[in-house]
């Protein structure tokens, strides 16, 4: 009796568990399409009236009178992005090498919680930092160099931020992809007489280029849609920037801060939603490119 | 010639230290100066009070609140995010064991939500609210950060799980479980300790983003009593704080700031020695 109880019960408690776990695939496989359909909606309102292109290139933000230019914010976003790209790309790159080729093993069993804690480090914290130290770094002594007066909320701060921000991110991504890399291929080079330095450049590097770019290139997706931290030290003037020491105001901020004043006027509400969706977009197309380049050249080692 | 390849290597081997020794003082220097000026202005009173009138131009109180509100909104978003993300995970790993594209697709979109900026989530987390006539509440907040960690304690779970050797899974069919008996069985428990450090990692997420929050939850002096109110949180607590021009309340940022490192320092210390124990758990074939 008991047996042919159990018999009973247990196909049908695997058919519920199995059903619910495939509800659950069902509902993240089907949650960007809502994201993307929700936002797309939103934003409709905006698009009826105005093309794409015009908004995206018109540099007039008077959302009281109508005129959503996403323009200053769009070059803020790729200012912001690119230069702290451009200070985290070859710190993270220097890193991995050191940390997959030479390191020792007390350097690793540092550096590994290092990272962990920068990567759980809240953005908030990363702003407070930006506001604490960023900032009156580059009023007091990088505006004084270039014999400028600046209040230091610059996108120079927010890239600075930002790349620290980015660094465990990216150097993660590369420190799994250089060990992926065969250890036949720089062991073959080593025996033919090459140096470890140019198995490095010539071999390593070379070999796992393609995984690098898309590591730069998650890494500036996640730069890009970064808010609190660069909203807190970027400075957020309406404007486009001429200089690394100029305020700027990105995407995201735009959104953050113009977020529940907007709701009276449904076209201000449609026009962030709009913003929230460029950033989408941009991000999946970043992400879907590099994810693909990675998974293609593991599959190539 | 010889000589020179010498001075290159020599070079970068000595721009690699630097880059590394960069890294390290960078946490350094963020956590250094976060407790130098934080700790000072850290009393009891902080920790252990609600705002008092006049709490945001200086006068008494605390952020007793915004902890609170943080610890409800990602104690309830981290729970809900395991009751999806657990299933998902095993079922990846366990039921659809043979079927790779299949899996290696559902990583892909995971690893592409994961991508997605929280402010995304939030701006599309304020348009559901709207449209389902929901306030600005903790409930709100849950799911919003909810769908925000889900990819990311997914994936967390997926790297643990796909450790697991085939011959375990096999063994256990063959001995005549079922396949969600052998999953919850037998590899929950032989992943234990790794996936909690992953539900370790996404709880972080929950308690330390602002962004996702910043229209959904909204913003309390009182600690709430019910999921459809209003919650002030421990991130957002520190940014308006800090937009206050009063020096007094700009301190007070700091020593909430000082209080989620804290917070952040004890979640990445946990997490650590569960990995660690993950590591001798481990059935090794």
């Amino acid at each position: 009796m008991r047996i042919r109880r159990l018999d009973i019960s247990r196909p049908l408690r695997d058919k519920l568990h199995s059903g619910w776990m495939l509800v659950t695939l069902v509902i993240v496989l089907i949650l960007p399409v809502i994201l993307i359909t929700g936002l797309l909606v939103k934003s409709s309102l905006l698009l009826q009236d105005h093309s794409i292109l015009s908004l995206l290139f018109s540099k007039e933000w008077k959302p009281l009178a109508g005129k959503f230019g996403f323009y200053p914010f769009i070059i803020s976003s790729v200012w912001v992005t690119v230069v702290a790209l451009l200070i985290a790309a070859p710190i993270c790159l220097l890193t991995a090498i050191h940390l997959t080729q030479y390191a020792n093993k007390w350097v690793l069993n540092i550096m590994h919680p290092v990272i962990d804690i920068l990567a759980g480090i809240p953005s908030v914290i990363y702003g407070v930092w930006g506001v604490l130290v960023v900032v009156p770094a580059i009023s007091g002594y990088v505006g004084p160099f270039f014999g400028k007066m600046v209040s230091g909320y610059s996108i120079l701060a927010g890239a600075v931020v930002l790349a620290i921000m980015i660094i465990p991110f990216i150097l993660n991504i590369l420190i799994e992809i250089f060990k992926t890399i065969p250890s036949e291929l720089t062991e073959a080079s080593l025996s033919l007489g090459a140096s470890k330095w140019q198995t490095i450049k010539y071999i390593l590097v070379k070999k796992a280029l393609p995984g690098i770019i898309s590591a730069f290139g998650l890494g500036m997706s996640r730069a890009f849609g970064e808010t609190i931290a660069v909203l807190m030290v970027v400075g957020n003037v309406t404007k486009i920037p001429k200089g690394l020491l100029q305020p700027g105001y990105p995407l995201p901020a735009l959104i953050a801060n113009n977020y529940g004043e907007m709701l009276s006027i449904p076209m201000y509400d449609s026009a962030l939603m709009l913003a929230a969706l460029i950033l989408f977009v941009v991000v999946l197309i970043f992400n879907f490119a590099s994810r693909l380049v990675i998974i293609k050249s593991e599959i190539h080692c | 010639m010889c000589k020179l390849k010498k001075i290159e290597e020599k070079f970068f081997r000595i721009l690699m230290f630097c880059s590394t020794v960069i890294i390290a003082t960078t946490l350094f220097l963020i956590i250094f100066s976060i407790l130098y000026k934080g700790l000072p202005s850290l009393t009891w009173e902080m920790v252990s009070q609600v705002p008092k009138g006049g709490f945001y131009f200086g006068k008494e109180g605390g952020i007793l609140n915004a902890i609170i509100g943080s610890v409800y909104l990602s104690l309830g978003s981290t729970f809900l995010a395991l009751l999806v993300g657990l299933p998902l995970a095993l079922f990846m790993n366990v039921h659809l064991i043979r079927h790779k594209k299949l899996v290696n697709a559902i990583r892909f979109v995971l690893d592409l939500l994961w991508g997605v900026p929280s402010i995304v989530y939030g701006a599309f987390g304020f348009t559901i609210m709207i449209y389902f006539g929901i306030r600005a509440s903790l409930l709100a907040g849950i799911i919003t950060v909810t769908l925000f960690i889900i990819p990311i304690i997914v994936r967390g779970m997926d790297e643990v799980l796909k450790s697991v050797p085939r011959g375990l899974l096999e063994s256990s069919l063959s001995l005549g479980s079922t396949r969600s008996e052998t999953a919850y069985r037998v590899f929950l428990k032989q992943t234990f300790p790794g996936l909690i450090t992953a539900v370790l990692l996404s709880f972080g997420r929950a308690i330390g983003d602002a962004a996702s929050i910043l229209f959904t939850t909204g913003y309390t002096d009182y600690i709430p009593t019910s999921l459809n109110q209003p919650t002030a949180t421990l991130p957002l607590s520190i940014f308006f704080q800090l937009s206050s021009p009063i020096p007094e309340v700009q301190q007070r940022a700091y020593a909430s700031a000082a209080v989620l490192v804290f917070i952040i320092l004890i979640i990445s210390i946990l997490s650590r020695v569960f990995s660690r124990k993950y590591k001798k758990n481990k059935i090794n074939f």
